[in-house]
C-alpha cells in the first residue's frame, strides 16, 4: 500500500536517511527502532511530506505522494504526534470534527455523531465539550488518535506517542493502539515500547546509518539477532 | 459658573487698570482664559474626540497593514526551500523595505513629508495625520503580528497540515485564533502609544488635542495652563486606557486556563 523507494534526507549537509526502501502492505502493524537520532521521525515524517525528501519516491495505492495534490494524501494518513498536538482552543469535539468537515468529508452533523461514537468507544464521551487543557496526558493522546482516526485514513503514522506520558497513562494509549491493530488499521509506529512491538508488530524494523538494516516479524526479530549494532542497541533499551 | 465668570470680570478690569493682584488672583485669570472664557472647554472636548478618532482609525490603519505583512512575510518564510512562489517573494521584499524605512525614520518627518510633499494639496490635514500615524503604526503592528504568529507552538500546524488541511484554512482556523491571545495585550498597548503619537500631527496642522491647545495659548499668549491641561489629559486618557487594557488581560488569561 506504501512504498518507499530510495529515500533521502539531509539536514544542513548531514545526511540522515541515506536510501530507505520499504514496502508496508494494507493491515500492517510496523514498529520503527533505532537509536536516538537515526531517522525515525524523519523517515515518519517524509511519508506524508511534512518533511520533505531529498531524493526518492513515496507512493501510496500506487499514487506517488508530491507536494501537488499534498492535503488530498494528508487526509488519507493520519499522524499521532508525540506532543499530541491538539488544538488548544477548541473543544474536544471541535478538535475531532475541524478537519473533516473542512474538507467536506461529511457534514457537521456526521462528524458529530461520528466524534461521539469514537469518544464513547475510548470512554471519553463526557469530555466532548471541554478543552484539552482539562486532560490528562494519555487522555489527549487518545484523543488525538480519534482525531486521526475520524478522517477514516487508510493508514496512521504513530512518531512515539507514549514518551510524553507519565508511565502511568501508557498503558491506555498502548491499549488502544492495540485495538486499532486488531481491527485491521494499517499503522506505522516509532517507539521505545518493546513490549508493544512484540506482542502487537507484525514487522519491526531496524533503522540505522540512514537505511533498514532489519526487517523481521517480532519472534525472530527478538530472539534471531545477528546485527550487531541491533544487539548493542537491543542490550540498551531492553 | 456665574460667580466664576463674575469674579473673572472683576479681576480683569482690575488688571487692566494697573491693579496689583496676588498669585490666585493672577493665577484664576490664566486659568479662566486656558479653560472657561470663550466656552474654550469646548475645543479641549472636541480634540479629545479627534484624537481618540484619530488614533482609532490609525490603528484601524495599522492592524490591517500590519496584519497584512505580517501574514505574508510568516507565509514567505514557512515556504518550503523548492517551491518558493514569485510573487510571494516580491511582495515579501516590498513589505521588508516598507518595515525597515518606516522603522528606521523619525516619525515626524514621515508625517511632514506626507502633510507637505504626498498630500500637499489636501486639505483635511487631520485624516492625512491619522493616515500617516496608521503607516507608521502598520510597521510596528506587523512585528507585533509576526511575533504572535510564530509563537505558536510549530506543533499546531504539522497537526492541522497532517489532517489535509491546506496552509491557509490551517492559518485561519487553528494558528491565527491562537495568536491573537498573544497579540492583543500587544495591540492595546500600541493603542495607547498611538493615542500620545496623535499630539505629532499638528505639525502638519491635524487638528487634535494638541492643537486646541496652541490655538488657545496663540490668543492668550498664556502657554502654562492649556499645556499643563492637556497633558493632564493625556495622562487621564493613557490611565483609564492602561486600566481597561489590564481588566482585559486578566479576562483573556482567565480563559486561557479554562
Ligand atoms: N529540522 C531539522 N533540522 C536540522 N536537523 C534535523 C532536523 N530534524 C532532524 N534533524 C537531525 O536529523 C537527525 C535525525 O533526526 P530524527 O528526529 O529523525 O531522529 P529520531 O530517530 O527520530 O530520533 P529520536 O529517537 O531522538 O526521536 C538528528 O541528527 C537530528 O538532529
Ligand atoms: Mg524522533
Amino acid at each position: 500500500m506504501i512504498v518507499v523507494k530510495g529515500l533521502k534526507k539531509s539536514y544542513n549537509g548531514l545526511q540522515v536517511l541515506k536510501g530507505v526502501d520499504l514496502t508496508i502492505n494494507k493491515g500492517d502493524v510496523v514498529v520503527l527502532v533505532g537509536p536516538s537520532g537515526c531517522g525515525k521521525s524523519t523517515f515518519l515524517r517524509c511519508l506524508n511530506r511534512l518533511e520533505e525528501p531529498d531524493e526518492g519516491t513515496v507512493t501510496l495505492d500506487g499514487q506517488e505522494v508530491t507536494e501537488k495534490g499534498i492535503d488530498a494524501m494528508r487526509a488519507k494518513m493520519g499522524m499521532v504526534f508525540q506532543h499530541f498536538n491538539l488544538f488548544p482552543h477548541l473543544t474536544v469535539k471541535k478538535n475531532i470534527t475541524l478537519a473533516p468537515v473542512h474538507l467536506g468529508l461529511m457534514d457537521q452533523a456526521t462528524a458529530d455523531a461520528k466524534a461521539m461514537e469514537l469518544l464513547e468507544r475510548i470512554g471519553l464521551a463526557d469530555k466532548a465539550d471541554t478543552y484539552p487543557n482539562m486532560l490528562s496526558g494519555g487522555q489527549k493522546q487518545r484523543i488525538a488518535i480519534v482525531r486521526a482516526l475520524a478522517m477514516n485514513p487508510e493508514v496512521l503514522l504513530f512518531d512515539e506517542p507514549t514518551s510524553a506520558l507519565d508511565p502511568e497513562m501508557v498503558g491506555e494509549v498502548l491499549e488502544l493502539m492495540k485495538e486499532l491493530a486488531k481491527g485491521g488499521m494499517t499503522m506505522v509506529v516509532v517507539t521505545h515500547e518493546m513490549g508493544f512491538a512484540r506482542e502487537v508488530a507484525n514487522r519491526v524494523i531496524f533503522i540505522d546509518e540512514g537505511v533498514v538494516k532489519v526487517d523481521k516479524p517480532p519472534q525472530e526479530f527478538f530472539s534471531r539477532i545477528e546485527n550487531e549494532r541491533l544487539k548493542a542497541f537491543l542490550s540498551k533499551v531492553l | 459658573m456665574a460667580y466664576l465668570t463674575q469674579q473673572f470680570e472683576i479681576l480683569s478690569a482690575l488688571a487692566d487698570n494697573g491693579g496689583d493682584l496676588t498669585a490666585w488672583q493672577d493665577g484664576f485669570l490664566k486659568f479662566y482664559r486656558a479653560f472657561l472664557a470663550n466656552d474654550r472647554w469646548l475645543q479641549y472636548i472636541e480634540g479629545v474626540g479627534t484624537t481618540l478618532v484619530v488614533t482609532a482609525v490609525a490603528l484601524a490603519i495599522g492592524v490591517i497593514l500590519g496584519g497584512t505583512v505580517a501574514l505574508v512575510r510568516v507565509a514567505h518564510d514557512q515556504q518550503r526551500p523548492h517551491h518558493r512562489n514569485a510573487l510571494l517573494g516580491f511582495v515579501n521584499g516590498a513589505f521588508k523595505v516598507y518595515v525597515t524605512v518606516i522603522r528606521g525614520t523619525p516619525m515626524m518627518v514621515q508625517l511632514l513629508i506626507m502633510g507637505m510633499v504626498i498630500f500637499a494639496s489636501s486639505r483635511n490635514f487631520t485624516m492625512v495625520g491619522a493616515l500617516t500615524l496608521g503607516i507608521n503604526s502598520g510597521a510596528y503592528v506587523s512585528e507585533i503580528i509576526r511575533g504572535g504568529l510564530m509563537a505558536v507552538d510549530p506543533g499546531q500546524m504539522e497537526a492541522g497540515r497532517s489532517l489535509g488541511l491546506n496552509y491557509i484554512t490551517t492559518m485561519v482556523k487553528i494558528i491565527i485564533p491562537q495568536a491573537i491571545r498573544s497579540i492583543l495585550p500587544a495591540l492595546g498597548n500600541e493603542f495607547i502609544v498611538l493615542l500620545k503619537d496623535t499630539s505629532l500631527i499638528t505639525v502638519i496642522g491635524g487638528k487634535e488635542l494638541l492643537y486646541a491647545a496652541q490655538g488657545i495659548y496663540s490668543r492668550t499668549y498664556e502657554c502654562m495652563y492649556p499645556l499643563l491641561g492637556i497633558a493632564v489629559i493625556y495622562l487621564v486618557l493613557v490611565m483609564i486606557f492602561t486600566w481597561l487594557l489590564g481588566k482585559f488581560e486578566r479576562r483573556l488569561a482567565q480563559s486561557d486556563r479554562r
